[in-house]
């Protein structure tokens, strides 16, 4: 069923007892082309553009939970394109145009808005660094503006502009970044998906990799054997618990990141604002709640639950940028697991084994990547070749030297 | 949750005293080892689900490394080594 207003007004006339399931719930077949392993936002949206773009609809999405029960529901739900580097700028710009027309593409309110992020600076130094990032953007063909203090202080006239220690100078602005509905985004996918023929196979856990000859054969799951001709990984946080099954040796460590939200307030924040004295973003979800978080716990973790530190220390950010905050209530926090890589970006390419491909090392910036991610892995399985906007994503980029380290933080996982 | 953890010299400390390096199961490579074997050491690592041993700073104590033996999905410590102490020990063994 397309879904419009027509649609709405036909279900309202009959009692709404029309609608049916967004997807299927299909048991897996024997064999399929492409097997996808996670059910989460990038394995979604790769099977969605393997059916919708390159014409491969015998696919199966393989979710050891349920669908959108990993890092797709678990973030901050913000999208920009705000990067630096020749390798990561054309590939989130990409992902932001596709952001961009999602809703009409996959006929579903996934409420993308672009309500614009700024990410403030404190120093005159780190002017000069964001003048260099905004410049690096334009040079790309992507929208930024620097922001002195008055402009700032007249789109956000609630923040701590005075802190003794950081006080706020302006801010590198780029208009078109905003937020998602992150849970419409997993189930915009899956139903496009579905409805072009895609299996999505909820509560199967891959817990092997069989191979023959050099070539992988299919995996064994909580529901059996299922065979296929190529097999694509997109296990974010699991990758390395995936990937061993397959003896491939990653450069990825697993870390917990938490995220939080306030009581719904009234419309307070218009738009995405990241503080530079810390490393804090905080917006405001169209039902009021101030969706918020902070760092990584440093430690390596597979657990989905975080350390009372770095709620104290989240919050001591927050309330330091925008001190009404201390008087809201948090309703609510959680954890998830991240797939940090060595240099901060991630990975989408081949690997030693023909027929397995690997999407991984999004690090806690996965989701604005989701629509670009799912294009370019979609892209690289179909066709066994690389697209031009993720070419520098390589595996073997570490051992050759080519590493894209936007924070220049060198090989440390926890610190990207 | 490892928020306590007890350092060998300074005692049962909060967690905000340390800082964390990392995994500390990969072992230097010689100045003259293969390309190889340095990029093993600085980039792949085995990332393992449960029992891990981890590199931690006493920033705010006594400043010494140590490592960290607990299970990162339960977040049980099982013990505090000082880091010289668990290479001699690795080496040894």
């Amino acid at each position: 069923m397309r879904y419009s207003a027509y649609s709405i007004l036909k279900q309202a006339l009959s009692g709404n007892r029309l609608w049916k399931p967004a997807w299927r719930e299909p048991q897996p077949k024997p064999h399929y082309d492409v097997i996808i392993v996670g059910g989460g936002g990038h394995g979604l949206a790769t099977a969605y553009y393997l059916a919708k773009e390159f014409g491969i609809t015998n696919v199966a999405v393989l979710e050891k939970g349920y669908l959108g029960s990993g890092n797709v529901g678990r973030n901050t739900t913000i999208i920009r394109s705000n990067y630096l580097l020749e390798g990561n700028n054309p590939f989130y710009e990409f992902s932001l145009k596709l952001w961009e027309g999602l809703e009409q593409d996959f006929n579903y309110n996934a409420m993308v808005s672009q309500r614009g992020i700024v990410n403030l600076f404190h120093s005159d130094g780190q002017r000069d660094e964001y003048a260099r990032r905004g410049n690096g953007m334009r040079m790309h063909g992507v929208d930024a503006e620097l922001l002195d203090r008055d402009q700032v202080r007249k789109m956000m006239p609630y923040l701590n502009f005075d802190h003794a220690r950081f006080p706020i100078l302006g801010g590198l602005y780029q208009k078109r970044g905003g937020t998602v509905r992150h849970d419409a985004v997993a189930w915009g996918y899956a139903r496009g998906a579905d409805q072009r023929g895609v299996d999505i196979v909820q509560h199967c856990e891959v817990i092997g990799i069989r191979r023959d000859n050099g070539r992988v054969t299919g995996v064994e799951t909580t529901k059996g054997f299922i065979g296929c001709d190529r097999l694509a990984l997109a296990a974010a946080g699991n990758t390395t618990t995936v990937g061993h099954m397959a003896d491939l040796e990653l450069p990825i460590e697993t870390h917990v990141l938490q995220a939080f939200v306030s009581e719904g307030l009234k419309p307070v924040i218009d738009n995405v604002i990241t503080y530079g004295a810390g490393h804090f973003y905080i917006s405001q979800s169209d039902k009021g709640g101030l969706v918020f978080g902070a760092e990584i716990d440093f430690y390596s973790s597979y657990a989905q639950r975080g350390n009372l530190q770095t709620v104290e220390h989240t919050m001591e950010e927050g309330v330091s940028l925008i001190p009404g905050l201390s008087r809201a209530k948090v309703l609510r926090s959680w954890g998830g697991v991240m797939d940090m890589s060595m240099d901060g970006s991630p990975i989408i390419d081949r690997t030693p084994i023909d027929n397995l491909y690997l999407n991984c090392g999004w690090c806690y910036g996965g989701f604005k990547a989701t629509p670009a991610s799912g294009f370019c892995f979609a892209h690289l399985i179909a066709k066994n070749e690389t697209h031009h906007v993720s070419r520098f994503m390589r595996l073997d980029r570490f051992e050759r030297g080519y590493t894209i380290d936007e924070a220049g933080k060198g090989p440390q996982p926890n610190l990207h | 949750m490892a928020s306590l953890i007890t350092c060998p010299h300074c005692g049962t400390r909060p967690k905000e005293e340390f800082s964390i390096r990392g995994a500390a199961a990969p072992k230097r490579p010689s100045a003259t080892a293969k390309d190889e074997d340095w990029h093993r050491y600085v980039y792949v690592r085995d990332n393992p689900k449960g029992r891990y041993q981890e590199y931690w700073h006493h920033v705010a104590g006594c400043r010494r490394f140590l490592v960290v033996d607990r299970d990162n999905l339960t977040h049980e410590v099982f013990g505090v080594t000082d880091a010289s102490d668990f290479e001699r020990a690795r080496t040894a063994g």
